[in-house]
């Protein structure tokens, strides 16, 4: 019992931290409909913001307090916002009438260029470098059990954040911009609506999610590398996948998902080496009985 | 002239959808541009709303806009509700129509519009919590007008509003359309295929084959044109 809710827990930060990953995928391909393969590169980009700006502002704070750790989160949630309006201005916005296919592709591309520039010895380093303690390490004992205070935090700030989200994409008139450009483009061109405002606020605003995530996933590493983004952000794309890509609740939950299944396949000593396998295992076989995912639609083309 | 083309030219890659169209559009007018499917009725009003990229001048109240973006064509007073009609079907009938209100900041102004807008099309009013999706094709006609009235456009195009549609409320449909204009004062460029439809409603029409205009008249005149009348009107 103990060891099946601390595996929960567990697991639901874990998840928590993909779902917020995925919803960057999830709502770029939603408006553009192609995968931003330098989404996992963003999150990279955020533990290492936070790495740089943690020491001197967490210094204005009293140390290890939720306080100082809430600002290093929103300063590196909009140092990659930037960031990724930039990635979309730069490299994405001069193809936008062209094939997906060369969007794609330049996104591998600028995927790999982040990567193995930040590894080069005069900007990060391809070494492990330690991850600033944001908060202390403290348990809770509820009942006999043990429960990690951080994974708390991350479901806690994580399910705080879906909640913004959801009222942000339902009830604001950026919201339903969004929703009518993922819809349509070019009536939504005839609305009135900036289209490239529109994308570009998406990608500022998935980056800021993936900051957030990169960040609660640093805090549960070893350490912050220039390729850490990779397996986070390889989850969270099967997340997006699984929940029914350009579906934000879809993409949450199976972020949760992957997330929990991950962390018990992990945890049982016989399954921890073939967790990988199980997560994808699961995706093919979801896909192969619903290729939408678990809540996507199926699409109807309509001539 | 509200609405001024001299010398249009559009073409999608190599192939050539305009070839040097003039038209003109008076203030207060309902005008019509007939012709065959793929004449290039649609290219024109895509060319004027910004969707299609175009050599040659559009001027608005004698103002040049051509090329300009879509969202600052909306922003100048000009509505084109799109063939295919192109509702949000994701989203509500009510957040159609807010859609329809982007660039409008006055609350009030917005409400008297809705309220005008369900005046003309009681039908949206009764299925204003529906997905747009699940609306009839002469629901969803009636939806793309009334989100592009939301935009207060002095000038509207509209593109084939009868394509699709139940004949009976094809009827209805083209006497809201001139109910809109007479009583708003909203100049209005028509593109029909059913040309008889449009000569009815029209005062001036323009018949565009092929990408140029081979004809122009009044809409009694071109009625009359045995020309119009064999390739156009079924040769009544």
């Amino acid at each position: 019992m103990e060891w099946f809710v601390q595996q929960l827990i567990n697991g639901l930060a874990l998840g928590s931290i993909y779902a917020l990953i995925a919803l960057g995928y999830t709502m770029v391909y939603g408006i553009l409909r192609f995968i931003n393969f330098a989404h996992s590169d963003v999150l990279m980009l955020g533990a290492f913001a936070a790495y740089f700006v943690a020491p001197p502002v967490t210094h204005l704070f009293p140390p290890q307090s939720y306080a100082g750790a809430l600002a290093v989160l929103l300063l590196s949630a909009v140092i990659c916002a930037i960031i990724g309006m930039l990635i979309e201005f730069l490299a994405y916005r001069p193809l936008r009438r062209r094939p997906r296919l060369t969007v794609l592709i330049t996104a591998i591309g600028v995927s790999l260029f982040i990567e193995y520039t930040c590894q080069h010895e005069k900007v990060f380093g391809a070494q492990l470098k330690p991850f600033p303690k944001l908060l202390a390490e403290q348990n809770f004992h509820p009942a006999g059990l043990s429960i990690n205070g951080n994974d708390v935090v991350v479901v806690v700030v994580t399910a705080l954040l879906l909640a913004g989200l959801w009222y942000l994409v339902q009830k604001t008139r950026m919201g339903l911009a969004m929703r009518a450009v993922s819809f349509n483009e070019k009536a939504a061109a005839l609305m009135g609506v900036n289209i490239n405002r529109v994308i570009s606020f998406t990608f500022g605003l998935g980056s800021a999610l993936a900051a957030v995530a990169g960040v609660f996933y640093a805090m549960r590493a070893q350490g912050i590398e220039p390729l850490m983004g990779i397996k986070p952000g390889l989850y969270a794309f099967i997340a997006a996948v699984l929940g029914g890509i350009g579906n934000l609740p879809g993409a949450a939950l199976g972020g949760l998902a992957l997330g929990l299944i991950e962390t018990f396949a992990g945890g049982i000593p016989a399954l921890s080496n073939y967790r990988d396998g199980i997560a994808f295992a699961i995706l093919i076989f979801i896909l192969l009985f619903k290729p939408s995912g678990l809540l996507g639609k199926t699409q109807v083309e309509k001539v | 002239m509200m609405l001024e083309i001299k010398n249009l030219n559009v073409s999608y890659g190599a192939i050539g959808a305009l070839h040097g169209i003039s038209l003109q559009v008076e203030q207060g007018a309902i005008v019509t541009l007939i012709g065959a499917n793929g004449a290039g009725k649609s290219t024109t009003l895509r060319a004027i709303s910004g969707l299609a990229r175009a050599k040659g001048q559009i001027l608005y109240q004698g103002k040049d806009i051509t090329n300009l973006p879509p969202h600052k064509i909306v922003a100048a007073g000009l509505s084109h509700v799109p063939e295919g009609r192109m509702v949000f079907a994701n989203l509500t009938v009510m957040e159609n129509l807010q859609m329809g209100a982007y660039l409008q900041r006055d609350k009030s102004v917005i409400r008297t519009t809705e309220e005008f807008i369900f005046s003309v099309f009681p039908r949206l009013a009764e299925r204003r919590k529906q997905l747009s999706g699940t609306l009839s094709g002469g629901e969803q006609q009636m939806l793309a007008i009334g989100r592009a009235l939301m935009g207060q456009p002095k000038f509207l195009m509209l593109d084939e509003p009868s394509l699709g549609i139940a004949p009976l409320l094809v009827k209805t449909i083209f006497e809201k359309i001139v109910e809109i204009n007479k009583t708003q004062g909203i100049t209005i460029l028509l593109v029909e295929q059913n040309a008889n439809l449009a000569l009815e409603v029209a005062s001036y029409g323009y018949v565009l084959e092929t990408g140029q205009i081979i004809l122009e008249d009044k809409s009694d005149a071109l009625r009359a044109n045995p020309k119009v009348k064999a390739a156009y009107l079924g040769g009544m």
